[in-house]
C-alpha cells in the first residue's frame, strides 16, 4: 500500500452492490452474514494477504480460510476483483454452470483455501497449514475467519487448545462478532461471554477491532505480536451492515427472492 | 498388526520428509522411536478427533502425507463430518489408521466396537478402505499407501493373527487377490476373515466341497470385476466379514451380483454381524463365535447354503 488510506466505505458499498446483484440473479443467499464481514475481508486482502491471483497455488502465499463459509457472498466479489476468476462467474452464482456455490469450494474456486460451510472446520485446517509452514520453514501466514455463532461448535475449542499448544504465531483467528446467529441473538441462543476472556484462557493473544472503523483492524493486525502465541481479533460487526432495513434483521440471515421494492431500496441506499 | 503398521509409518517418514504422523492420545510409549528420531514429523494431539482430522487435512493441503492413528471407532465416527468434508471432498492425502477394527475391543463393550466402520466410510466419495489380513499384508498395504492419491481408511486388526497372506500374490490397492480358484464354493473375505476362510476350507474339502477364496483387502474401490469373475464360476458364494451386514463387504458383493444379471447366479449368503449391539463382553473370539464367524460355523453355513432347497420358481445354479 502507498499513499492515502483505502476508502473502505466506498469499496464496501461496491462489494455490497455486487452481492445484491448476485442474490437477485440466484434468488437466494446469506445476505446478512455476508454484509457483516465485507470490511474484514477488504482490510485483509487490500493490506495484508500476500496472494498471487495468477498463481493461486503459489506455495508461499498467505492462506485465508473463510470458516464461516455461508459468508462467501462477501468473498467472491473481492476474489474476482483481484483477478482470481472472471467476472462472468459472479452472476452464475449457484447456477449449474458456475463455480461459485452457496458455500465456497476449495477445488472449484481459485483463491479459496478450504471447502467450508459445515461450521467448525476451518480453524483445524488452518492449524494444519500453519504447522506445515513451520515444518517447511516458510514464512507464510494463515488467517481464519470464524462466525460468532460458529463458536458454538466444540471443534473450535479443540482447535483453540491445539493452536495454543503449538504456539502458532503465524496463525490469526478473526471472529466476525456481530452478536447474532440464525435464530436470534448469540446472548440468547448460546451465550459466548466472556468471549475475549475465553480466547485468552485458551492461550491466545486477544485484540478487538471496530469494523465501523476498519483502520482499527489494520492497527490490530500491524501491532507487534506476542511471540509463540496465536492471535485472535474479535471484530465487532453488524449483521447485514450497510443497508438500514437489513442491519440486525434476522430475516436477512438467508434470503430467498427479493421483491422489486426491496431491490430498489437496497440500490437506493448503496448509491448514496 | 498395529506395531507393524506404525513401524512402516516411521520407515516412510525417514525417507520422505513430507510424511507426518499424528496420534490422538495413544498408549504410553507407542511410537516413541519415531518421536525421538523425527520429532518434526511427529505429533500427539490429544483426544480431539475433529481437530486432528482437520489439522491432518490442512497439512495434506500443504503437501504433506499424513498418517493418523487412534481407535477405529473414534477415527471414523467422532469426526465423521471432517472425514467427509475435509478429507473426501478435498481428496486429502490422509491415512486413517483405525486400531481395533471389528470386535477386537469386545471386553470394553459396544462403545469401542468398530463394526460399522467399513459401511460408513464406504459412503464417503473418494475414500479408500483397506483391511489387511495379517501383519505382512499390512506392511504391503502401508508401503502402497505412500503414493495413493486420496484419503485411505486402514482397518487394523487385533494383532498376532496367523500370517496367511503371501508375497506371491502381488499387492495393489483396489485389486482383490484370488487365493484359490473357486470350486463348488467361493468365499469372499476382507480383513482377518481370510484366515477363517482358509480354516473353513480345510474343514470342507475332506467332505468333497472345494472352496475358492477371493480376498478383498480393499473394500473400496471395490474390485467387482475380480469378484464377479470368480463368483460366476461357483455354485455358492459366501461373504465373510467381521462387520455389520448393513453396508460392508457383503453388501458390496450383493450389489455387484445383483447388477451383473448372471445367467445362472450362484447361491449367495452374507456372513457377518447382525443389525444389533452385542449384549455380552468376553473376547473378540467369543463374540466371533456368537455371531457365527468362526471356521466350523462358516463351514456349516456353507453346507447349508449348498444344500438348501431352491425356493419355488428359482433357477438352479450351474455346476462348475
Amino acid at each position: 500500500m502507498n499513499g492515502a488510506a483505502p476508502d473502505y466505505l466506498a469499496q464496501g458499498r461496491k462489494v455490497r452492490k455486487t452481492i445484491a446483484e448476485m442474490v437477485i440473479a440466484a434468488g437466494r443467499g446469506h445476505v446478512g452474514s455476508a454484509f457483516s464481514l465485507v470490511e474484514m475481508l477488504l482490510v485483509l486482502y487490500r493490506e495484508f494477504l500476500r496472494v498471487d491471483p495468477g498463481n493461486p497455488r503459489w506455495e508461499d502465499r498467505d492462506r485465508l480460510i473463510l470458516s464461516k463459509g455461508h459468508g462467501c457472498l462477501a468473498l467472491y466479489p473481492i476474489l474476482c476483483e483481484l483477478g482470481f476468476f472472471p467476472k462472468e462467474e459472479l452472476l452464475k452464482y449457484c447456477k449449474p454452470d458456475g463455480i461459485l456455490g452457496g458455500h465456497p469450494e476449495h477445488r472449484k474456486i481459485p483463491g479459496v483455501e478450504a471447502s467450508t460451510g459445515a461450521l467448525g472446520h476451518g480453524l483445524a485446517i488452518g492449524i494444519g497449514m500453519a504447522l506445515a509452514a513451520r515444518m517447511d520453514a516458510k514464512d507464510y501466514r494463515v488467517f481464519v475467519i470464524l462466525g460468532d455463532g460458529e463458536c458454538d461448535e466444540g471443534s473450535i475449542w479443540e482447535g483453540a487448545l491445539s493452536a495454543s499448544k503449538h504456539g502458532l504465531d503465524n496463525l490469526t483467528v478473526l471472529v466476525d462478532f456481530n452478536k447474532q446467529q440464525s435464530y436470534g441473538d448469540v446472548a440468547e441462543v448460546l451465550p459466548l461471554e466472556p468471549f475475549a476472556d475465553k480466547w485468552r484462557a485458551f492461550g491466545f493473544e486477544v485484540r478487538e477491532a471496530d469494523m465501523d472503523r476498519p483502520e482499527t483492524l489494520s492497527a490490530a493486525l500491524r501491532a507487534p505480536r506476542r511471540p509463540r502465541a496465536p492471535l485472535c481479533v474479535l471484530c465487532h460487526t453488524i449483521k447485514g451492515k450497510g443497508v438500514s432495513f437489513i442491519e440486525r434483521n434476522l430475516h436477512w440471515h438467508h434470503k430467498g427472492k427479493l421483491t422489486p421494492q426491496e431491490i430498489e431500496n437496497i440500490f437506493n441506499e448503496l448509491e448514496i | 498388526m498395529r506395531k507393524r503398521c506404525l513401524e512402516i509409518v516411521h520407515r516412510l517418514a525417514r525417507k520422505n520428509k513430507a510424511v507426518v504422523f499424528i496420534g490422538s492420545d495413544l498408549g504410553v510409549g507407542v511410537t516413541d522411536e519415531m518421536k525421538k528420531a523425527l520429532p518434526g514429523q511427529w505429533l500427539m494431539e490429544g483426544v480431539s478427533e475433529q481437530n486432528v482430522i482437520g489439522m491432518a487435512a490442512g497439512l495434506a493441503m500443504s503437501g504433506k502425507i499424513v498418517y493418523v492413528n487412534t481407535i477405529a471407532t473414534f477415527i471414523t465416527r467422532r469426526c465423521f463430518e471432517q472425514n467427509i468434508v475435509d478429507l473426501g471432498l478435498t481428496e486429502a492425502k490422509v491415512r486413517l489408521l483405525g486400531s481395533g477394527g471389528g470386535l477386537v475391543y469386545a471386553p470394553l463393550g459396544p462403545t469401542h466396537l468398530a463394526t460399522e466402520d467399513i459401511a460408513i466410510m464406504r459412503a464417503i466419495p473418494n475414500m479408500t478402505i483397506v483391511a489387511p489380513a495379517d501383519a505382512e499384508e499390512m506392511e504391503r498395504a502401508m508401503l502402497a499407501s505412500e503414493s495413493w492419491p486420496g484419503p485411505i481408511y486402514v482397518r487394523i486388526a487385533k494383532g498376532g493373527e496367523p500370517v496367511v497372506s503371501s508375497p506371491e500374490h502381488p499387492f495393489a490397492i483396489g485389486k482383490a487377490i484370488v487365493h484359490r480358484a473357486p470350486g463348488n464354493l467361493l468365499f469372499v473375505t476382507t480383513g482377518i476373515m481370510l484366515n477363517r476362510a482358509l480354516e473353513a476350507a480345510k474343514l470342507l474339502e475332506p467332505e468333497g466341497i472345494s472352496c475358492g477364496i477371493v480376498h478383498c483387502h480393499t473394500v473400496k474401490p471395490f474390485d467387482a470385476a475380480a469378484v464377479l469373475e470368480q463368483a460366476a464360476r461357483a455354485r455358492a458364494v459366501l461373504t465373510l466379514e467381521e462387520h455389520t451386514l448393513a453396508g460392508g463387504l457383503g453388501s458390496a458383493v450383493a450389489e455387484a451380483l445383483a447388477e451383473a444379471s448372471l445367467v445362472a447366479p450362484p447361491r449367495f449368503r452374507r456372513v457377518g454381524i447382525p443389525d444389533d449391539f452385542p449384549d455380552e463382553y468376553g473376547s473378540q473370539n467369543s463374540l466371533m463365535e456368537r455371531y457365527g464367524l468362526n471356521a466350523p460355523q462358516i463351514a456349516a453355513a456353507a453346507k447349508r447354503l449348498l444344500g438348501e432347497p431352491l425356493p419355488a420358481g428359482a433357477r438352479a445354479p450351474h455346476d462348475p
